[in-house]
């Protein structure tokens, strides 16, 4: 519980740090090629989730941490 | 009100500024953008000595307008080879029995014992829906199936994501459920049970029926429930970011049903090998960050991501990603991983007098550090699609977290290195 309070204090802290960031519409020409995605890659991502999962001990952050499979 | 229009106005002005800026290659992928998009791969893996996997994958993307998009993923895999079954290395050969209980394999004196019985072959299917809700949230939902010989794993999952501050902020919450059922050959090891070998015992008939006993059942099950919070920022015209929150928490059976545990002596020699056992369940916290910088031509991708379970496992991961353009269709990334775990509070290289509650020899759960060196290649050809190479090296370095080693355990390599090279060809269209 304290850790959840704690998140979500410090997300409303980031949140209203926030307001004065960011570009405006006519400013994206940058963020909106495809390398500057947070997706980008998404398929070496899956592999190498897959990869990561079946090999040490933690998975996910980035996306879900269930693996769904058996890898040995 | 007024900010549901204004934003829309934004939202426009966005789009528009885009499709003026990207210019002609851009307004031909926008043409494309109403069919079907494809990214494929085919990816080889291989460990000398150990693992070989190929994992073959297609993605498949619709858009059926204003950001209604339908895609789906097929991922076929096999793999084949020889895995650390958890039992020390000896200064004399070891005869274990195979986890079918048909049949055994020696392993020659001062080799990690590895089980070469490994060949597996697996199909996953992915299908998601992701949608606008309004002008300023998007909803999802998706199914993922996946499923080998001795393992089926389905899962559904929600996500849903807030855009505001000009849609320079992005709140999002993710979660999924899966349902995984394991039933391996040979069925299900009682946890502590030691392994049967045919030497102990007078005849077939004995064994069979010792082995047996060493046996709880065909399959066990485990459930997963993953939430993960994010918030990404627009910091600049140059720079973005990413923070994550993940909570997992894993029910059911989280053995390796191949895994053992030696006990050995005080001259180091294993007197036995038990069948590992690991708690039944498992929280796990994550904290990701993720900032993306455009240089003047260069964009680098650097994340970091924090881990902590109730297994006692923390693990600091730190990835790198630069894309440096060759020309205007051709690019090359660098990519540089560093990983570094601690033990789980149950992980035993071998047990001496008394067996544990829990205890696993699965390097895997061991200390250990991890780095990936790649480079990809990726070129655009002239009709839009995209062709790329990946070749990586992947090294693992399992490192002693303070045992000390009794008599020949001296002289054999408990904690060795595994290496692995991954090689890649990709192809969208």
């Amino acid at each position: 519980m304290k850790k959840q309070l704690l998140a979500l204090s410090l997300m409303s802290l980031a949140l209203s740090g926030c307001a004065n960031l960011g570009v405006n519409p006519w400013e994206r020409d940058l963020l909106a090629k495809p390398q500057m995605q947070l997706a980008a890659e998404s398929t070496d991502m899956a592999l190498d989730d897959h990869i990561y999962f079946s090999k040490e001990a933690t998975s996910g952050g980035r996306s879900f941490a269930g693996g769904g499979c058996g890898c040995n | 009100m007024q900010l549901i229009k204004f934003s829309n106005i934004n939202g426009a002005l966005a789009a528009a500024t885009c499709t003026l800026l990207a210019g002609v290659s851009n307004a031909q992928a926008d043409e494309k953008s109403n069919d079907w998009q494809f990214d494929t791969a085919i990816m080889y893996y291989g460990e000398p000595d150990r693992v070989q996997a190929v994992e073959g994958v297609v993605s498949a993307t619709k858009d059926f307008g204003d950001e209604h998009v339908f895609s789906t993923k097929l991922v076929l895999d096999t793999l084949t080879g020889a895995s650390a079954n958890g039992a020390v290395a000896q200064t004399s050969a070891q005869t274990f029995t195979r986890p079918s209980g048909n049949g055994e394999y020696t392993v020659e004196a001062g080799d990690t014992p590895l089980d070469d019985t490994f060949r597996d072959t697996r199909v996953q299917l992915n299908l998601a829906w992701n949608q606008p809700w309004g002008a300023n949230q998007k909803v999802g939902a998706g199914l993922h199936i996946s499923n080998e010989y001795d393992y089926l794993s389905v899962a559904l999952n929600a996500n849903y994501a807030l855009d505001f501050n000009r849609k320079n902020t992005t709140f999002s919450v993710a979660a999924s459920y899966a349902a995984d059922e394991y039933s391996p050959e040979g069925g299900i090891p009682l946890a502590l049970s030691k392994m049967a070998i045919r030497g102990d015992f007078a005849n077939d008939d004995a064994f069979n029926s010792g082995f047996d006993d060493t046996r709880i059942g065909e399959s066990e099950n485990k459930d997963t429930l993953d939430v993960i919070f994010g918030l990404s920022q627009v910091i600049n015209r140059r720079w973005l970011v990413q923070f994550n929150y993940g909570y997992s928490q894993v029910d059911g059976y989280l053995s390796d049903p191949f895994k053992v545990v030696s006990l050995v002596d005080d001259t180091g020699s294993a007197l036995g090998h038990y069948y590992e056992s690991r708690p039944d369940s498992r929280s796990k916290h994550s904290i990701f960050a993720q900032s993306k910088y455009h240089f003047d031509s260069l964009v680098w991708d650097m994340s970091y991501r924090l881990a902590s379970d109730d297994w006692g496992i923390d693990s600091h991961t730190l990835e790198s990603r630069l894309y440096i353009p060759l020309s205007d269709s051709a690019w090359i990334t660098p990519h540089v991983r560093y990983y570094q775990q601690s033990a789980a509070d149950f992980y035993r290289p071998f047990v001496q007098g008394d067996l544990a509650e829990y205890m696993s020899a699965d390097y895997r759960i061991g200390q250990m550090t991890a780095y990936t060196l790649g480079l990809k290649y990726t070129q655009k050809l002239s009709d839009g699609d995209e062709l790329s190479m990946r070749l990586e090296y992947y090294q693992q370095t399992p490192e002693n977290s303070g045992f000390n080693s009794p008599g020949q355990l001296a002289d054999v390599d408990l904690y060795p290195s595994v290496s692995a090279v991954i090689f890649q060809l990709g192809y969208k269209f």
